[in-house]
C-alpha cells in the first residue's frame, strides 16, 4: 500500500498501485490508470491504480508530417526535451510539463493556445485502448469512434490509454515572442483578448485583491513562437538556459502565499508598462512553475483546491464580474487568477473547453474558501459554465450535471463495454460519472 | 571517450533501459542484449537517438558466453553487466535449485560473459567493462546473504579483473547502486534519502566511466553507511536482526 495524492494534496488515499514495464503487462492491468498525479484533485485516485510511468516508450515518428507515436506514460517533459533541438513541439501544452501523455488525453488538456488550436485531443489522431477484459481496441474519429469520443476527456474511465498518435508542429527556435499589454478592467481585458485572437498564444493574470473600479485589474500576455530570422544574429536557436532548479523545502504557512502573489503580480503587471515585443525562453513562458519543484508546498500541510471554471462567450461579461466580486468580497484571500479566451467545444464528451471564458486560481483548503467555491458554482451553473474535472475535489454532482450536457451519452458508452464495472476513480465515485 | 558499441547485457531491467538511453543520448552506439522481447526498447532507443540500435538474445545463465559475442558480429567497446536476480532469502535457502539461480544470474553468469568480454575485446582502444554489483555484498545479511555472497563473489572478480587488465588499457568499473526504484524493488519500503532512480544510476555510471573512475557508489550517503555497517564486531553483528 502507498499514499498518493493529486497535485493539491487533498484528498489522500492508501492505494495498491502496481507498475507494468510493457504494453502487454499494462493491457492486462486492473485499476485506474494513474500518470505523474499532476491532476489537482480526486481524478487520479483509487483503491487500486496503475501506474502508467514505466511505459515511456517511442515507437516512431515521421519527420514528414509530424506524426508521432508513443507509450501513454511518456512524459511531456522528456518529449521536449528529446523533440524541440530537432525543431518540433506538441500542438497543446498545459501549465506544466510534468504531464504524461495519457493523462493529456484523459484530461484533455487545453493551452494558451486554445481559441486556435483545441484541445491536445483535437490533435490526436488514434489511441489503443485497454478495456479491461481482455480487449485493446484502436480508437480513432472512423474506428471505435464513440469510444474515442468518451476517451478524449475521459478521465481514465474508459480504460488504459496504452499507445496514442499525435500530430507535432515545427517550429524554428526554443524562444517565444511575448507581448505584454496592461488591462485596468475585467472589460479591458475581455476587449484585449478580442483583440488578440490572431495571436498564437494569450493569458491574462488576474489580480483578485482588486475591486471596486478596478476589478479585473489584469496583466495580459501574448506570443507567438519566435522565428530563426526574430532572434539576435549567431544565437543558437534550440539553446534553453539551464534551468536552475528550486525546491519548497518546507510546508509553508498559509500566509506567505498572500504576499507571494501579490507581489508576483505587481511585477507583472507594472512591467508591462515597458511597450514593445521581447524574446522569453519557452521554458519559463510555458511552464514557469516547473522551475520550483513542489511548489504545492507552499499551500502548508492542508493542501489546497484549484478552482477552474469556463463560462459561455455571452455570459461572461456578466458571470465574471460576479465571480471576481464574490472572491475579492473574502477580505483576507489574497489570489492570483489566470484568465484564458477558450475556442469552441472539441470531441470529447466530457472534454472542459467551450467557446467562451475560463477563469482558475488556487485556494487553501479551509472551510471558508470550500464555502466560497460552493458559490462560485452556483453562479458559474447560473451563467450556462462549467468546472474542470481535472482540478476538482469537492464539486457537487448537480453542478457536474449541469455543466456536462453530454454525460448521459458518456455514461452510456462506460455501461455498453462494461467500464464502468472496472474503472472508477474518487472523482467518479463523488460525481457518479 | 565511450567505446562504442556499447553492449548492455540485461537491457531490459530499469537500469539497463536508462543506461541504454543515457548512452545513445551520447552518440554511442548500442546494443541491447535482453532474454525477452526488447524490440520495443530498441525502437524506442531508434526513434530517440536516430541511430540504428541492435538488440540480441541474451541468457546469463546459457553457459556460452564466447558464441554470444562472437554472434555480434562486431567487437564490443562497452560492455555492461546489469542482469541479476535478487530472489527470495527464503526459498533460496529452503530450495537448492533456487539458491543455485540466484548464483548463477549474479555471480557465475556475469563472471563468465565478462571473463569472455575482455576475451573478445582483446586490445579494443578505449575498452571499458562495467559491472553492477551491489552493496549487498560488502557483508552478508540474514535477509539476503544468497544474493549477498553472489554478489560479494562479483565484487571480487570486477577487482581481479581490473588489475589483471590494467596494463593492457581494458577499463573495469565496479558499480554498487544502493537502493534504486527499479522492478526489483517494487512494493519493498526504502529510506528515500538512500534510494536513487534508475536514471539517476545511468547518469552516476556514464560520468565515472567518462572519468574512468574504478569504483563507484551512486549516493555519496552509502559510503559511510558501508563503512559502518563493515565495522560492526562480528560478534555484535550477528545477532542484529538485518
Ligand atoms: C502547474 C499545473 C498547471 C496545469 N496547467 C494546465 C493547463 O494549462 N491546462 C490544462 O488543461 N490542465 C492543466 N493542468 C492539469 C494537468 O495538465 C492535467 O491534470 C493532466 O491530466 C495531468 O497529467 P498526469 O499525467 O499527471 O495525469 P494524472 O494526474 O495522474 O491523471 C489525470 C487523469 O488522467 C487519467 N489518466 C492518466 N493516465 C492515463 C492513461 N494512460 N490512460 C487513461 N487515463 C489516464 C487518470 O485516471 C486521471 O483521471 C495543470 C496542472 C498543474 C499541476
Ligand atoms: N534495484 C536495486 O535496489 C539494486 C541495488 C543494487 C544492485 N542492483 C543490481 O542492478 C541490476 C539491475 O537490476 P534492476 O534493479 O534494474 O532490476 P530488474 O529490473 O529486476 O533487472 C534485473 C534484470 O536482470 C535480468 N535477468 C535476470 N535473469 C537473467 C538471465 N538468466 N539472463 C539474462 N537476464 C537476466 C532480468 O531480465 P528479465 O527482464 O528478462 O527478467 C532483468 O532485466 C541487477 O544486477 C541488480 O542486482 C539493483
Amino acid at each position: 500500500m502507498t499514499a498518493i495524492t493529486g497535485w493539491g494534496r487533498y484528498p489522500r488515499i492508501e492505494a495498491e498501485v502496481t507498475r507494468p514495464a510493457s504494453i502487454e503487462a499494462a493491457a492486462r492491468g486492473e485499476g485506474l490508470p494513474r500518470g505523474n498525479g499532476r491532476s489537482y484533485g480526486d481524478a487520479s485516485l483509487a483503491p487500486r491504480a496503475v501506474d502508467m510511468m514505466g511505459l515511456d516508450r517511442l515507437v516512431s515518428f515521421d519527420d514528414q508530417t509530424g506524426l508521432i507515436v508513443c507509450e501513454a506514460g511518456l512524459m511531456l517533459s522528456d518529449l521536449i526535451d528529446l523533440m524541440l533541438p530537432r525543431g518540433w513541439f506538441v500542438p497543446v501544452t498545459p501549465g506544466t510539463k510534468l504531464v504524461t501523455i495519457g493523462g493529456m488525453v484523459a484530461s484533455d488538456v487545453h493551452g494558451k493556445n486554445h481559441h486556435g488550436a483545441g484541445t491536445f485531443g483535437e490533435h490526436v489522431a488514434w489511441l489503443d485502448l485497454a478495456l479491461g477484459d481482455g480487449r485493446v481496441l484502436r480508437c480513432s474519429r472512423d474506428e471505435n469512434a464513440d469510444l474515442f469520443a468518451a476517451t478524449i476527456g475521459g478521465m481514465g474511465l474508459t480504460g488504459i490509454i496504452l499507445t496514442v498518435a499525435f500530430a507535432m508542429i515545427p517550429v524554428e527556435t526554443a524562444m517565444v515572442r511575448q507581448r505584454r499589454l496592461r488591462a485596468p478592467t475585467l472589460v479591458h481585458a475581455f476587449a484585449a483578448f478580442e483583440e488578440s485572437l490572431d495571436w498564437t498564444y494569450s493569458v491574462a493574470w488576474i489580480d483578485c485583491l482588486a475591486s471596486g473600479k478596478d476589478l479585473g485589474r489584469s496583466a495580459i500576455l501574448l506570443g507567438e513562437h519566435a522565428l530563426a530570422q526574430e532572434l539576435p544574429a549567431g544565437a543558437e536557436p534550440f539553446a534553453r538556459p539551464a534551468k536552475g532548479k528550486k525546491r519548497v523545502p518546507i510546508d509553508m504557512p498559509g500566509f506567505v502565499l498572500g504576499r507571494l502573489s501579490v507581489t508576483a503580480f505587481n511585477k507583472l503587471y507594472y512591467a508591462a508598462q515597458r511597450p514593445g515585443d521581447m524574446l522569453v525562453p519557452i521554458d519559463p513562458y510555458f511552464w514557469p512553475l516547473d522551475a520550483i519543484l513542489e511548489w504545492n508546498r507552499i499551500y502548508g500541510r492542508g493542501g489546497f483546491v484549484q478552482y477552474q471554471c469556463v463560462l459561455p462567450i455571452e455570459a461572461s461579461a456578466a458571470g465574471y464580474q460576479q465571480i471576481l466580486a464574490a472572491i475579492a468580497a473574502e477580505g483576507d484571500a489574497s489570489f492570483l487568477a489566470v484568465l484564458k479566451r477558450m475556442g469552441p467545444q472539441g470531441l470529447g464528451m466530457l472534454s472542459f473547453p467551450m467557446e467562451g471564458y475560463t477563469l482558475a486560481l488556487d485556494f487553501p483548503a479551509n472551510a471558508r474558501n470550500l464555502a466560497l467555491l460552493d458559490r462560485l458554482d452556483a453562479i458559474t451553473v447560473d451563467h450556462g459554465g462549467r468546472i474542470y474535472l481535472a482540478k476538482d475535489a469537492r464539486a457537487s454532482v448537480a453542478t457536474i450535471a449541469a455543466g456536462y450536457p453530454r454525460l448521459d451519452e458518456f455514461r452510456d458508452v462506460r455501461r455498453r463495454y462494461g467500464l464502468d464495472a472496472r474503472f472508477s476513480s474518487l472523482l467518479s465515485e463523488r460525481l457518479h460519472l | 571517450m565511450i567505446a562504442s558499441p556499447v553492449v548492455i547485457l540485461g537491457a531490459r531491467s530499469d537500469i539497463g533501459r536508462a543506461l541504454a538511453r543515457g548512452y545513445a543520448a551520447k552518440g554511442a552506439h548500442v546494443i541491447l542484449a535482453a532474454r525477452g522481447d526488447i524490440e520495443a526498447d530498441r525502437r524506442d532507443l531508434e526513434v530517440r537517438s536516430g541511430g540504428q540500435p541492435k538488440a540480441v538474445a541474451f541468457d546469463v545463465t546459457d553457459g556460452a558466453p564466447d558464441a554470444f559475442f562472437a554472434g555480434l558480429g562486431e567487437t564490443p567497446g562497452t560492455v555492461v553487466m546489469v542482469a541479476g536476480l535478487l530472489g527470495d532469502q527464503d526459498r533460496s535457502a529452503s530450495d537448492d535449485a533456487e539458491a543455485a539461480r540466484v548464483m548463477a544470474t549474479n555471480y557465475e553468469g556475469p563472471a563468465r560473459y565478462l571473463l569472455a568480454a575482455a576475451r573478445a575485446m582483446n586490445g579494443v582502444e578505449g575498452g571499458c567493462i562495467i559491472g553492477i554489483s551491489s552493496v549487498a555484498g560488502e557483508r552478508g545479511r540474514g535477509s539476503n546473504y544468497i544474493y549477498g555472497s553472489a554478489k560479494a563473489g562479483l565484487t571480487a572478480f570486477l577487482s581481479g579483473l581490473r588489475n589483471a587488465q590494467a596494463k593492457a588499457g581494458l577499463h573495469v568499473m565496479t558499480v554498487k547502486p544502493g537502493f534504486v526504484a527499479t522492478q526489483m524493488t517494487a512494493g519493498m519500503k526504502l529510506p528515500p534519502p538512500l534510494t536513487a532512480q534508475p536514471d539517476e544510476v545511468a547518469k552516476a555510471i556514464i560520468d565515472a566511466h567518462e572519468k574512468r573512475r574504478d569504483v563507484i557508489y551512486v549516493k555519496a550517503r552509502w559510503r559511510p553507511v558501508m563503512a559502518i555497517i563493515r565495522a560492526i564486531p562480528e560478534g555484535v553483528f550477528k545477532k542484529l536482526s538485518l
